[in-house]
């Protein structure tokens, strides 16, 4: 899968076709709205028992990038659980993944409006962190800037030569940038809608995930 | 009861009417559990379903529901309704008749539950949701007759599974209960009564007089019929005329996207202002029931209709119907002819209308035909265990269940009669745990076993939620239309989320008959103004697309053979000698492939003649081993007599494409990818309750928190590919959009016969295959080719160039 440079604050970036970002010069990669545990909190509440292996993909795609870019540091930025109750009914399996994962680098969770504050794994639990000059949050704050939050799930749609395609997508303005969602029982948002147009400036670029991530102006 | 009761003659005397055979063969009969009756339209069928129980209410007092009348059309039952009322009335029955369907108010609803009436008028998804009640065999107790209309419609769709399914339950709450099917001529009425009769009852069948033949012909036009599109505009002066020479016609689209045009040119060239109205499913229900009173009323000359029409409602004097486009099942033309002239042994009137040269062709074949009574029709198989499972879970709602009474219960029905016990036991697995071979959801099972054997959910809120995401129609997501608020707010109808989405603001394209422009959307609701100054975009209706049976195929190809062809209109047969010209034309032991390049794409055309389905499942194999080979295919469209697939690259040889050794062997992993199978998976994962249409309040408010169904099924081909869905996805492919034998045997028979033709341009045939709709795309290289393109024109058009 290819990857897509760019430049944010002043830092080179790289965007990934699976939806991570990666920051080569501090070793950082970056994912948001991991959502684990979404089947099991879909059953607990009454709904339908969805194919109960969506942490296990989420997390092996996780461990693929991790595997490739080599990082450090792992910041996942929120929503990293569908709730708590999600988090303590993690399979043996997914939790022993998890740990293998974190074993030697660095791991920050951000606290999502789905988790505040995952507790009994290891890492270390923040409201936001920063890595000069980048601020990493959950929910993109008004006035914010240099600042990597996702939350909103983005998700970008175009035509070409009559051919409609919708793909996940990173969002970028001078001051932010919106990750897409990550998780494998994930939706998104269209960048088109209101809140996300309201967010972003006019300049705003998305990048379209996919086999070869692509930039284009922000479709509105 | 032996004799039909006096008051009842009195009343056909007073008429002046006397009873048909049939009628009195149906009463005759009355007392066996089940009877199934062939009419034509117009052979007072209705009356045959509802004298015994007139009958039965005239002689004795019976209190609570009587008969269950089941429709397919929540259209049919109101009318039904009216049309009953008067007769009970006039002969003097102090009786309840009510419907009950999506459209019944609340209030009614609950009352029709703690009292209902002599006789209920519902539908198949009204009903199930009845049996879904813990009080309905209190509701249920004493139900004597149920009466099933337009059953050849029911027995063809997975309504029909529901509904017998639902007929089983109730047959256990009232075991006296007798069924009764109505039907219209079909080409098995063996396999129509095995469908209604409990299982093993015998069905007796009942033949009314088919009555004299229709008078159908073609309709003369001035003007040529294109070489393609389905518009027919060149037939609207002579379609005029003959709405000025009857008193009211029918005029028959196949789809609702051509109804809606044909609908507004007819409006420009009708200078004499006569009236005329449209009507189908995608209109808002007001703008529907206004055509249909004014219809009733006699107002109108003629409408303009898709198969909405198509079911028994009385649309008063009828007596034109005219068909654009090819009829595509001569069994269904056979049926809409019915509809004009409905007194009794009066020959029907219709006229055909080809929409290009390649229907006249088909329109031919359709008469012949029906001259010969040749009724075509595929059988269907045993039912689906999409059903299956959401009658597991109806089951649960109504009430704890025994596992072992519900399978003997389900095996009833004829479509299941076939059903194991491990198939069984497989779906309820399903259903209670979600049936994964990791075993995730042990604490939150749907369905749980209760100490004493019995199934139970685990929620009793599920029900609730059970309910709301009862039945098996599909509607692809649909959006309202209306006007934009400040300017009236009316609704309009209804467009294709996916057409939606490919509207920018400015964009106009026609619904209900009129000319709207974009405005934006606005909670999920597409806000339009009305402009008329602008030539539309079309809207893109799903509606139902029929395929032309095999049989007609068949047909097509014999009178390919003729040199020429003196029973088509001499353009029809100038254009298919321009195609023996210009490229060839299909044989029945040949397979043509022509290679074109067309609007900047590359074109092969591959005329199988297999049937839409096995073209469809050519269109999957072929693209899948093109990209394979590198030759960047971007999609394919099959129709039953061809599959257009295009791409980037030409394809000079595609013979290497047909090994079937290499079709086969990849046969399935080849689908398990494709689109056609997650469209399958999708509509039989929200069937079988995996996915939920309708949550309650929250749906489409948050929409990042929904995720696509293909999401579901690339996981579960991932870890659990032999899952219950995953089987049941295969089943409906392979019955409905495979048809992998037919393919084989065409390959068979074709051998190594394989010419292919290059083209600097579309042939003649080809032409019409770019109309077609149900286009499938391939996701493959192609599509990131094209992705960088137009990255690159749009940084381009923004100014920033490319790095």
């Amino acid at each position: 899968m290819n990857d897509l440079p760019f430049s944010f604050s002043g830092q080179d970036l790289r965007a990934l076709g699976t939806g991570a970002l990666w920051w080569p010069n501090r070793n950082l990669l970056c994912v948001s709205d991991l959502h684990l545990g979404k089947s099991e909190r879909m059953a607990r509440r009454g709904g339908p028992s969805l194919p109960p292996y969506d942490s296990q993909d989420t997390l092996t795609r996780l461990a693929a990038d991790i595997d490739r870019t080599g990082a450090q540091t792992v910041i996942c930025l929120g929503d990293s659980f569908d709730d708590l109750d999600a988090l303590a009914a993690l399979g043996t399996a997914e939790k022993l993944s998890l740990t293998t994962l974190q074993a030697g680098r660095q791991w920050i969770w951000i606290e999502g409006n789905h988790d505040p504050g995952p507790i009994g794994l290891g890492g270390s639990h923040l409201a936001e962190y920063t890595a000069a000059p980048l601020v990493f949050r959950h929910i993109a704050q008004p006035g914010g800037q240099s600042e990597v939050s996702g939350h909103y799930h983005p998700k970008t749609r175009l035509k070409a030569r009559g051919r409609t395609i919708t793909r996940p997508a990173f969002l970028l303005d001078h001051d932010r940038l919106i990750l897409p969602a990550y998780g494998t029982y994930t939706g998104g948002l269209l960048s088109s809608e209101n809140v996300l147009i309201d967010l972003m400036s006019d300049q705003a670029m998305a990048i379209l995930t996919g086999s070869y991530p692509q930039i284009i102006p922000m479709p509105r | 009861m032996t004799q039909i009761p006096a008051r009842i003659m009195d009343w056909f005397d007073a008429k002046g009417w006397s009873i048909h055979p049939h009628q009195q063969e149906m009463f005759d009969r009355a007392t066996d559990p089940a009877t199934l009756l062939i009419a034509p339209t117009g052979g007072g069928k209705t009356m045959a379903g509802f004298l015994p129980t007139l009958a039965e209410l005239a002689e004795n007092d019976h209190s609570g529901l009587h008969t269950l009348y089941v429709s397919p059309l929540k259209a049919l039952a109101a009318d039904i309704r009216r049309n009953l009322r008067g007769p009970a009335d006039e002969i003097g029955l102090p009786i309840r008749i009510e419907d009950r369907t999506g459209d019944t108010s609340a209030t009614q609803k609950k009352r029709q539950r703690v009292d209902p009436p002599h006789i209920l008028l519902t539908t198949p998804e009204s009903l199930a949701l009845l049996t879904s009640y813990e009080d309905a065999p209190r509701m249920f107790s004493g139900v004597q007759r149920v009466i099933v209309d337009e059953i050849h419609a029911l027995a063809e769709s997975k309504r029909g599974d529901q509904l017998m399914l639902a007929l089983a339950r109730l047959q256990s709450l009232c075991p006296d209960l007798r069924r009764v099917g109505l039907s219209a001529t079909v080409e098995d009425p063996n396999a129509i009564a095995r469908f209604l009769a409990r299982h093993p009852d015998p069905c007796q069948i009942v033949q009314a007089d088919p009555g004299p033949d229709p008078d159908i012909r073609m309709l003369k036009t001035q003007e040529m019929p294109p070489w393609s599109g389905g518009g027919a505009a060149y037939s609207i002066p002579a379609v005029l005329e003959q709405i000025k020479q009857h008193k009211t016609t029918l005029i028959f689209h196949n789809t609702r996207a051509q109804a809606e045009i044909f609908f507004h040119n007819i409006w420009l060239a009708n200078d004499d202002g006569l009236p005329i109205g449209i009507h189908h499913g995608s209109l808002d229900r007001q703008q529907r029931e206004r055509v249909e009173a004014a219809m009733v009323r006699g107002d109108l000359r003629a409408i303009v209709c898709t198969g909405s029409l198509d079911l028994g409602i009385d649309w008063g004097d009828v007596d034109l119907v005219i068909q654009i486009g090819a009829p595509k099942n001569v069994k269904r033309l056979v049926q809409r002819i019915g509809r004009a002239n409905h007194r009794y042994n009066a020959p029907s009137k219709a006229l055909l209308v080809p929409a290009n040269r390649f229907e006249v062709v088909e329109c031919v074949a359709a008469l012949e035909a029906a001259k010969a009574h040749e009724l075509d029709g595929e059988p269907r198989g045993s039912g689906p265990k999409d059903v299956l499972c959401q009658h597991i879970l109806v089951a649960a709602a109504a009430g704890p269940f025994d596992a072992n009474a519900l399978f003997a219960e389900m095996t009833t029905a004829g479509p299941f009669a076939d059903l194991s016990r491990a198939e069984f036991d497989a779906c309820l697995d399903f259903c209670a745990t979600g049936g994964y071979s990791l075993r995730a959801y042990d604490r939150w099972q749907r369905l749980l076993q209760r100490q004493d054997g019995q199934w139970q959910l685990r929620d009793p809120r599920a029900a609730q939620r059970i309910r709301m995401n009862l039945g098996t129609i599909q509607d692809t997501d649909t959006l309202k239309v209306r006007l934009k608020r400040n300017r009236g707010g009316k609704p309009l109808g209804e467009v294709e989320e996916a057409f939606a989405a490919s509207l920018t603001p400015g964009d106009t394209f026609l619904i209900g008959g009129q000319i709207v422009r974009y405005e934006g959307l606005r909670e999920m609701v597409v806000e339009v103004s009305r402009r008329a100054d602008k030539k539309p975009k079309i809207a893109t209706f799903s509606g139902t697309k029929f395929a032309t049976s095999t049989q007609l195929s068949d047909r097509i190809l014999r009178m390919f053979i003729q040199p020429d062809w003196p029973q088509l209109p001499a353009h029809t047969a100038e254009w298919l000698a321009l195609q023996r010209d210009m490229s060839r034309l299909p044989q029945r032991d040949r397979l043509l492939i022509e290679s074109f390049p067309n609007d900047g794409r590359e074109n092969l055309c591959v005329y199988g003649f297999a049937g839409r389905n096995a073209q469809q499942t050519l269109g999957l194999l072929l693209t899948k081993r093109m990209e394979e080979s590198g030759l960047a295919p971007l999609g394919f469209v099959a129709t039953d007599y061809a599959t257009l697939i295009w791409g980037l690259d030409a394809v000079t040889d595609p013979r290497p494409l047909f090994q079937l050794d290499a079709l086969r062997e990849g046969l399935d992993t080849w689908l398990a990818g494709n689109a056609v199978m997650k469209r399958t998976f999708r509509a039989s994962a929200t069937i079988a309750g995996l996915i939920e249409r309708n949550t309650g309040g929250q749906r489409k408010s948050g929409r990042q928190a929904t995720f696509s169904s293909d999401i579901l099924y690339d996981t579960l081909l991932k870890y659990d590919p032999d899952h219950l869905l995953m089987q049941i996805t295969r089943e409906e492919a392979m019955r409905g959009l495979v048809d992998f034998g037919r393919i084989e045997a065409m390959i068979e028979r074709i051998g190594d016969r394989i010419d292919v033709v290059r083209l600097d341009r579309v042939s003649p045939l080809a032409a019409p295959l770019f109309l077609e709709v149900g286009k499938v795309p391939v996701k493959g290289a192609a599509e990131e080719r094209l992705l960088a393109e137009e990255s690159e024109r749009l940084l381009q058009a923004a100014g920033l160039g490319a790095k």
